[in-house]
Parts: structure tokens; sequence; C-alpha cells
């Protein structure tokens, strides 16, 4: 099996659906000659050409909006917003107008549309080029939402997200671009609304996105040498969420920690801790405890910025949390 | 749909044509008001009384597979496009009849079968999603062109300009029809455009742009025409500047406390482009009654198609969310 990076699982993706399907092409901003500000669309103009891959004044309203009407013309645009801090200039366009055509047009149209973006911590850009947002777009009706870990996933994803025929606002992360990963010789898409368990265990489910799943696994890691077993389980989309597995999860280890790195108030651990209070309720030993960032914006400084945002021993810490409730 | 002369202008009968069909879109208009002060329309309702020239001889100048989308002052343009008056009219009842199936109402009108890809109750909402299905023609060579309405308050919003800007940049086939009657909402020109011409806010993308006089459907027509004619051989969008006059308020019930009545009124006089087209094409009354007793029954039988349509199921709402 080929190794790639997610950057690279990230283009392979893009580049398979636009030789199998003219309908498919990127748009964005610094995408063509420059490869894009994170290169993962680089040496994509050499292939395809300055009208599939096309570079983009700085406009992320029209950008999305542009994306919104080729889609519904039968086009499968795959539009880059270079940070998904500035999703927020695109937000009309993504929840009045991406989401809602089908909806209001009482089922005539369909809006394929994919909105790769990027953001995270961990490299010191300040408050307007590093929040996790993901959970915003969860709460609209007609948006889905996908945030890949790995590098099969997010290749397998983005094929699937290119291939749905609704707005997927697809979230990537830039500390995980040159994670490496073994990836399928061959490029399947993988379903929408399946969790993946990436460690199995028995004492309490991890429920982890995004970067958030690397640090979960080494957290389990030292978990299993203090004797703890953890499972890992990350849902990849938010919405469709896997509900299922996620309960099936639950009931098994009876205790829950939800793990992001966007802001733990009203973050999309939230709705996890809901459903699996509501669900297993009577399967759970300990409250579920919640996994993010401090409730301010990201600071600069570096070692400001490191404190904010959570680690693996902010996993464990809460792992060790739940399995000491059971002592009480 | 569209028979353009030689000349670019209509033929008598195509002007009477026109005449019925702007008719039909006031009477519409007027029942409407009507029926939702008599308490039977639910939801937000914004008229297009006398603008329907601007409706009427745009949508005539389309040719097939050519597409609009509208705003939230979309009957007119919903009726112009060809969606029949009963399947409007059962769409502002709720019911499932209705051209959005009763999910869409007065101010998200769609008939993507007819090129209607939708009215839009965001101003400039529309704006970027018809550049992008004009790039999905010029993308794949078709020979179609995406068409935008919009009013003059909307060209202050950031989707206006960056719409343009784009469409420009790409030489993509859209063109943007400004219907401009001088008012956003209840705030006067004056007070919301810090410039004389509107026409200059598409020449400083150094758009394609026509000026014409939106009371008048034959000129319209005619400005449609080479505004089309341009963006589909390859050119780029154009700009189209409709001078136009809402001769009601913003919203039906809107008792326009901000506006001149004295003004009003002889706007009505002077400005109503049924009132013009019917004095261009000398209509005697008998001719007169003749056509508004043919549209009138028409709207009347809309009304009563609509009343015994079919409601929606509550749990109806869950559908059509996703693909």
């Amino acid at each position: 099996m080929p190794e790639l990076t997610y950057r690279e699982a990230v283009r392979d993706a893009l580049a398979t659906a636009m030789r199998r399907d003219e309908d498919v092409f990127v748009m964005g901003e610094d995408i063509a000659e420059m490869g894009g500000s994170m290169g993962v669309t680089q040496g994509m103009l050499a292939e395809f050409g300055p009208e599939r891959v096309r570079n983009t004044p700085i406009s992320e309203m029209a950008l999305v909006g542009a994306g919104v009407g080729a889609a519904m013309q039968g086009m499968r645009p795959v539009v880059e917003v270079m940070y998904e801090d500035f999703l927020t200039l695109a937000t009309e366009q993504l929840v009045n107008q991406a989401a809602k055509h089908r909806y209001m047009s009482g089922g005539q149209l369909k809006v394929p549309l994919t909105i790769r973006t990027q953001g995270g911590a961990g490299w010191s850009p300040g408050a307007q080029h590093a929040q996790q947002l993901e959970a915003w777009f969860v709460h609209i009706p007609g948006l889905k939402v996908v945030f890949p870990a790995t590098p099969t996933d997010v290749r397998g994803l983005l094929l699937a997200s290119i291939y749905d025929d609704n707005p997927v606002v697809f979230f990537e992360h830039r500390m995980l671009y040159g994670v490496k990963e073994e990836v399928p010789e061959e490029l399947e898409p993988i379903e929408l609304g399946k969790a993946r368990i990436h460690r199995e265990g028995e004492d309490v489910t991890v429920v982890a996105i995004g970067p958030l799943v690397h640090e979960a696994l080494e957290a389990a890691e030292q978990a299993e040498g203090e004797g703890i077993s953890v499972e890992v389980l990350d849902p990849r989309t938010l919405q469709p969420l896997d509900e299922e597995a996620l309960i099936a999860s639950v009931k098994k280890t009876n205790r829950c920690v939800v793990a992001h790195e966007a802001i733990t108030r009203m973050g999309f651990g939230a709705e996890v801790a809901a459903v699996v209070q509501h669900r297993a309720f009577d399967w759970l030993d300990a409250p579920i405890e919640r996994v993010g960032a401090r409730f301010t914006p990201l600071p600069f400084a570096p070692v400001m910025e490191e404190w904010c945002v959570p680690h693996a021993e902010d996993v464990l810490d809460a792992i060790r949390t739940t399995v000491q409730r059971d002592g009480d | 749909m569209a028979r353009l002369e030689e000349t670019g202008t209509l033929s008598r009968e195509d002007l009477r044509e026109c005449f019925r069909e702007m008719l039909l879109i006031r009477r519409f208009e007027e029942k409407v008001e009507e029926r939702f002060r008599a308490g039977e329309l639910p939801g937000f309702l914004h008229v297009a009384i006398g603008q329907e020239a601007v409706a009427v001889g745009v949508c005539r100048a389309l040719e097939e597979g050519d597409t609009i989308a509208s705003t939230h002052r979309a009957h007119g343009h919903t009726l112009a496009k060809g969606t029949p008056p009963n399947e409007l009219m059962a769409e502002l009842y709720g019911k499932l009849e209705g051209c959005s199936h009763g999910y869409g109402g007065s101010m998200h009108l769609y008939d993507v079968e007819r090129g209607n890809m939708g009215a839009n109750a965001v101003v400039g909402g529309g704006l970027p999603a018809v550049t992008g299905a004009a790039l999905a023609y010029k993308l794949r060579g078709e020979p179609h062109v995406a068409v935008a309405f919009f009013g003059d308050g909307a060209t202050n919003i950031g989707t206006f300009h960056e719409s343009l800007n784009l469409a420009q940049l790409w030489r993509v086939p859209a063109v943007f029809v400004c219907e401009n009657n001088h008012w956003a909402e209840s705030t006067p020109a004056r007070q919301h455009l810090p410039l004389n011409d509107i026409i200059d806010r598409a020449r400083a993308f150094d758009m394609h742009a026509l000026k014409v006089d939106g009371q008048d459907v034959e000129a319209v027509y005619a400005a449609t025409r080479e505004a089309l004619d341009y963006a589909r051989s390859g050119n780029g969008p154009a700009f189209l500047d409709a001078e136009t006059y809402r001769l009601v308020g913003h919203y039906v019930g809107d008792p326009q406390v901000y506006r001149d009545k004295e003004e009003l009124r002889r706007l009505r006089e002077t400005e109503d482009p049924i009132k013009k087209l019917r004095e261009r094409l000398e209509l005697s009354d008998e001719e007169f009654d003749e056509v508004d007793a043919e549209v009138t029954e028409i709207v009347e039988a809309s009304v009563e198609f609509a009343k015994s349509g079919t409601d929606p199921a509550p749990e109806d709402a869950l559908k059509n969310v996703y693909a």
C-alpha cells in the first residue's frame, strides 16, 4: 500500500475526481501557480489547466456563491477557502444559499458543492488564522460537515464529498498536512456518516475529531500503561453523525470523553455529550468529560496559545477523571 | 418564447402579447394584495406594481436554456418566465401544488424546469450564483446566459461588487439587470447612493453597460436582446440599468410614511407602464376590457385553484433538507 501525507491524499482525491469527471473543477485564492497556501493543489495547474484549476480574487462571498451557482447547473465545484476563519466572509452564501436552495425549491435543486478549508492552532498565527469553527455549520440543516483526521480518511471522504449531491463543508487541519499513513492502493469513497474506531478498548470511549484523534491515541497509549483500556472513536463526519457507532461504543465502555481543538463551550462535543446521555444514560458510570480549547480568542504568544488548546495530557486527565469517578 | 424582428423591435402583435402579460401580472398582484388584506395569505409579500415592463421585456428576450435569479419582489419575474398563475398562487397559499411546493413562499419562488433558479430574500444574495451559473455555461460551452434581477438598493451590498468583478474578470455569459426603482425599501437613492448614475458602478468593472427606460417594454426587450447577444457571443457579462418606478409600498401593507403622496400620485399618472403601453397601442375601451376580463378570469381561477390545493402534512417539513 502506498504511503501518502494528508496533503498528498487531498490532492490525490481532487485529481482523481477531475480525471474521472469534467464537471469537477477547483477554484480558490492562490491555488493555481502557487498551488494553494498549504500546497495542496501543487502541480494540478499543469495537469488540468487554468480553466479547471481556477485562481480567484480575494473574494470569498463570490467564490462560494459562484460555486453554489455552478453546482445548481450540475457541475461539482470544489472551492478552497484558504482559512476557515475566512468562512465568516462567506457565511451568508453557505447558510442562506447553499444550504437552503434545495429546501426552498421544494426539492427541485441539488447543490453538489464541496467547500474545502483548513485551520488550527499550533503555529501561533494569532486570533484570525487558526480557529476551529466546524460546530457552527453542524447547526445548519442542508449542510454536511466532514473533518477527517488521517490521510486515508481525508482521501476517501473528499472523494465521497465531491460526489455527494449536497453542499459539504470539508475541514482540514493545518498541522495534519504532513501526517503520513498507508492508504489503499485503489481510491474508494468513504461513506459520509460512518465513524472509524482507531483503537478498541473496554474502560472508556474517547470521541475525538481532527488533530485530537492523534492526541487521543497518544493519551490512550499512556493510559494503557496505567491499566486503563481506551477506545478511540473518530466520527469523521459531524453531519451526518454516526450515532449508532457512538452509542454502541459507550454502551460497551460505560464512560465517555469528547475531545476537539475547538472551544469547549457549544463545541461539537456538547452535541455528542447530549446524544450519549440521552441514548445511553443507563449505561454511563461517570459524567461525560469534555476536552477543548479555553473560552478565549487564540493568543499570539506561543506559550499562551499552547496553554489554550488541548493536548494529549488533557485527554489523559479526562480519561483518568472518568475512571476515578467509578471508585467514588 | 422570443420573437425577434430583424430590427430588434417587437411587432404590434408581440406588443399586445406583452400588454396582456403585464396586465396579468398587475391583476395578479392586485389580487395578492387583496387576499393578503383579507387575511388569507401568510408571510411577507412584496409586489412590483409599476415594474411589470422590466419583468416582461427581459424575460421575453430570453432564449430556451437561459436562466434567471430573482429577488424578494418576484411575482412578475416568475410569471414572465412562464410559471402558470395557478402554480404561483398555490405557492402563496402554501400548497403542495405551488411552484416551490409550499417550501418557499413569495420570497422563494422557483421553477427550475422553466429556468427560474430562485427568488432570493437576501438582497443581493442571488448574484454570486448567477456568476457561477454563467461560469458553468462557459466551462461546458453551452450557449446559455444567466440573468440576475436586483434593485438599486442591492448595488450597495458586497455580493454585488464581488459578483460583477468575478463575472467581468472571467468574461462569463451573465446579464445583470438593475431594476432601478430609486428606493431601497424606505430609503431613497439620495440616502443610499453616493453617485448620480448607477451605471457607473458597472463601468467601474469595465463592464458593458446599457441604460434603458424600464417603463417601456419594447425598449427593455431591445436592450435585453443586445445585452444577451453580447454575453452569448463570448464578450463577457453586460449590465442593464432599467429605470423604473415602484408605484406601491415596499411590502403589502406598507403605509409609506416616508413617501411624498403627491409625487406618488403623479408617478401613477405619468409612469404606469401599462397605461403607457395601452396609449401606444391605442387600445379602445372595448379592446382593453376584453384583455382585462380574460386575465382577471385567469387570476380568479388561480385563487380557486390555490384554495382547493393540498396542504402539506406538518411533517413534510423534514423532506427536501438533503438530496
